[in-house]
């Protein structure tokens, strides 16, 4: 289908670009999904911009992958001649597209995308809030401070090698030229620094930005004084330095991963709008100002999206997302549905019991939101505590000794303890080191919300895995046959019957059997959350997954066979494990403790004790809930939580825990919010990921030491008031430049020797 | 001695012009997007409107 509508437009090229261009379209999507942006409500706030001839929108794809998406999405004015132009961003992956809105509707465009595989992702985040551009300010002091930089550098040459009486002017003229040079630096491009100290005094805390700032408006004001007094040429140069490599860190550990958003909740899960049915009429509403005792209208495979009860229509409805469970439940009219299940049995109608905000799933978000604190247990924020305190002790003794002896002394010596006793290269340290190893996981398929988390990953003692969706793969299932044996013919038909549904279980058993061949079954019947029954080739057969009660006292998912109503065998169902989970817990459980929580039945507790050693603690039939409070629990007792988890269900557990990692199967998948995300492939190297996050730690301590040798020496000058702007203009760049030197090359060798780098 | 303060000038001068670069590249979002420009000069243009057969 895709294919058609490329090659009519003559875009074949797609195809030759990249080997694998195209993800398969998995769901078709339904004529009138995007209905809601008719809605002109709606529509304007997705719009940017829009005259009598045009209308320009952006789109976020998370689909787009390669430059085949580039090629393709650049090209839609061949398909569409309503397009005027698009163009995409890549990093952001979004497309921004000109259209003429006379020829094609916003509705149209977004079915147009949809239709080539680039189904928009239209959050109610983008419907609620104005569409934020990138702040570039940080840049731009970047910029600003590294012009005045360096040629405030290149001035004090003459400071460094001394002049000649005879050029007094020149001096004078250079002296009153780094001053103006300094101007920008010391009122815009440090203003990051003032105000993050300043927010962090009005919270009576000192973070790692205080002694910066200070230490700025110190040199300034002893260096404005020297060259308006015409005592000396000042050390504008190791003030802008300062500055400016300062904002090369901050630009840096600003630069992580936009593309991944990890603040999600449960907005990000549920449709925009609804189709409510109204006077028999239906419409779409926007999901918040959906109201009780409305009756809506869910299509197969949506999201049910607030609780409510059923009218009309067959629900079988998969929890997999809220509880692990992977099997459909079979619901009839008259009975309750929780926000969170997926629909699978077709089209039904539900009344509305509690608004969106109010239902079962929402408040497992909403509980977590209050608990939220602010996080400031950085190992550099404990250090700087006793970093500004060391500094002042040192200036205080400096200072009272010069007052004893030689008061002339005691302005300048303390004033120089400031100007070099600056953290500068203990937080270039850090946020090198972070923003290096961020990169190296983020390449091996870790993806880090921020720095922090590397800090967290490092402390971790106890992790905590989710089973459905983490452990094993979603969607595949290992099928095993017991009773009388089955002949080819037999398995033939019996595939034909089960290649009538849709059902999971149906499916794996095509797998498992073969394909039926030329084989049809006819008139066959299926009974959602029941089972399939049909002739074929004059048999009847039955394929039947037992009554509830049934299923609840057996261990493993099992499928019953009847031919001619005489019971033959069963089918059981087990969950597949990725291939490296053995190999995965026994290395884990070597150095830390593990549990294993699933939501599913104890169908696997022998095999998972087998696979730990009987090492791990082992629970099932767990409510997410159930999960926040267990890893609750762990975090009161003491332990440091990594909860890896998949789902909605682990929603709340992800975010309660020290570290959440959500495990992704493909990158654009939704993963609830946490704070990193790691490709499922990669799960196998999570013990490896651990271990480069303590080296990072080892890292960031060795160039704190280096850091505090620099400072000695530049306070060694300092408290003699001896510091001449040569030492400070030598020792500020070779301490920054050599710890950056330093933090990079020894990650990149941690790194390497965990084979994270090649 | 003052054509050095007059160098001095013209290289502030000259530095200035950069800067002014700089910012203006970084406002009009060059440094935006490292991946789609370096890809979408590498696609032909298209004569051929025919779809492949």
């Amino acid at each position: 289908m895709v294919y058609e509508i490329i090659n009519e437009s003559g875009l074949c090229n797609y195809y030759d670009l990249n080997a694998n261009p195209g993800i398969t379209q998995r769901i078709s999507i339904r004529e009138d999904k995007f209905a809601f942006l008719a809605d002109e409500n709606i529509a304007s706030r997705l719009i940017s911009f829009r005259n009598d001839e045009q209308t320009h929108v952006i789109f976020s794809l998370p689909q787009m992958h390669c430059s085949s998406c580039l090629y393709l999405l650049e090209n839609l004015h061949r398909i569409n001649k309503g397009v005027i132009s698009s163009r995409v961003n890549f990093p952001e992956k979004t497309v921004e597209i000109f259209f003429d809105h006379s020829v094609i509707s916003l509705q149209q465009l977004a079915s147009l995308l949809a239709g080539v595989g680039y189904e928009p992702y239209i959050s109610l985040k983008d419907i609620s809030s104005p569409q934020k551009r990138r702040d570039q300010s940080l840049i731009y002091h970047l910029g600003v401070a590294g012009f005045c930089f360096s040629n405030i550098m290149l001035m004090s040459f003459p400071e460094y090698l001394g002049v000649d009486a005879g050029e007094e002017l020149i001096r004078s003229v250079f002296r009153w030229a780094n001053l103006l040079l300094s101007l920008p630096v010391f009122f815009y491009a440090a203003w990051p620094f003032y105000e993050s100290s300043w927010k962090s005094l009005k919270h009576r805390f000192l973070n790692i930005d205080a002694p910066i700032a200070l230490a700025v408006i110190i040199t300034f004001v002893r260096s404005v004084w020297e060259v308006v007094s015409g005592t000396g040429g000042g050390y504008f140069d190791s003030m802008s330095g300062i500055v400016f490599f300062m904002l090369v860190g901050r630009v840096l550990q600003n630069r992580t991963y936009r593309q991944l958003s990890f603040e999600r909740d449960y907005r990000s899960y549920f449709p925009i709008a609804v189709t409510v049915i109204e006077e028999g009429k239906q419409r779409s509403c926007l999901l918040p100002e959906l109201k009780i005792h409305d009756t809506i209208l869910i299509h197969n495979e949506e999201l049910v999206p607030v609780d409510g009860w059923i009218i009309k229509g067959n629900a079988l409805i998969d929890y997999s997302f809220v509880t692990g469970e992977s099997l459909p439940v079979a619901k009839a009219p008259g009975e309750m549905i929780y926000a969170g299940g997926r629909q699978t049995g077709g089209n039904m109608e539900v009344k509305v019991m509690k608004e969106v905000n109010q239902s079962y799933l929402t408040s497992l978000w909403n509980r977590e939101h209050a608990a939220e604190e602010e996080k400031n247990r950085s190992f550099v924020h404990t250090v700087s505590r006793y970093f500004t305190v060391i500094v002042f002790t040192i200036a205080l003794a400096a200072g009272i000794y010069w007052q004893l002896n030689d008061p002339s002394k005691v302005w300048s010596s303390v004033t120089a303890v400031f100007i070099v006793a600056c953290p500068c290269a203990l937080l270039l340290a850090n946020s090198f080191t972070n923003g290096h190893i961020l990169r190296i996981l983020g390449r091996n398929g870790l993806y880090l919300r921020s720095a922090q988390v590397i800090e967290d990953m490092a402390a971790v003692d106890h992790i905590v895995l989710d089973k459905t969706g983490t452990l094993t793969s979603a969607g595949q299932q290992h099928v095993s046959y017991e009773g009388e044996p089955l002949s080819g013919k037999t398995m033939r038909s019996i595939a034909a019957l089960a290649s009538c549904s849709n059902h999971p279980l149906s499916r794996s058993i095509v797998q498992y059997l073969g394909e039926a061949g030329d084989i049809q079954a006819d008139g066959f019947k299926e009974i959602p959350g029941k089972g399939i029954e049909g002739y074929v080739n004059d048999t009847w057969i039955r394929l039947d997954a037992g009554s509830a009660e049934e299923r609840a006292s057996n261990k493993t998912t099992t499928v019953f066979l009847y031919i001619e109503n005489k019971k033959t065998g069963c089918f059981y169902f087990t969950n597949q494990y990725r291939t490296f989970i053995p190999r995965l817990l026994k290395k884990l459980i070597s150095k830390r403790r593990v549990s294993v929580i699933s939501g599913d039945t104890a169908a696997e507790k022998a095999n998972l004790w087998r696979m730990t050693n009987g090492k791990a603690a082992l629970f099932f039939k767990q409510m997410p809930a159930d999960k926040l409070n267990y890893v609750k629990q762990l975090e009161e007792k003491g332990d440091k939580v990594m909860m890896v988890g998949d789902g909605l269900n682990d929603g709340a557990a992800l975010l309660e825990s020290s570290v959440g990692l959500a495990v992704s199967d493909q990158s654009n998948n939704f993963t609830p919010a946490s704070d990193g995300i790691i490709e499922a492939a990669q799960l196998e190297r999570l013990p490896a990921f651990l271990q480069l996050c303590r080296n990072n730690r080892k890292i960031v301590i060795a160039s704190f030491v280096m850091s505090v040798l620099y400072n000695i020496t530049g306070l060694f000058f300092a408290v003699q008031g001896m510091l001449s702007p040569l030492i400070a203009a030598v020792l500020m760049p070779a301490s920054s430049l050599s710890i950056i030197l330093l933090t990079y090359l020894s990650s990149h060798i941690s790194a390497g020797r965990l084979k994270m780098v090649s | 001695m003052s054509v050095i303060i007059i160098l001095l000038l013209a290289s502030i001068f000259v530095a200035g012009i950069f800067l002014v670069a700089f910012l203006w590249s970084v406002k009009s979002g060059q440094f935006n997007d490292d991946y789609a420009p370096p890809s979408r000069i590498l696609f032909d243009d298209h004569t051929d409107l025919k779809p492949k057969q």
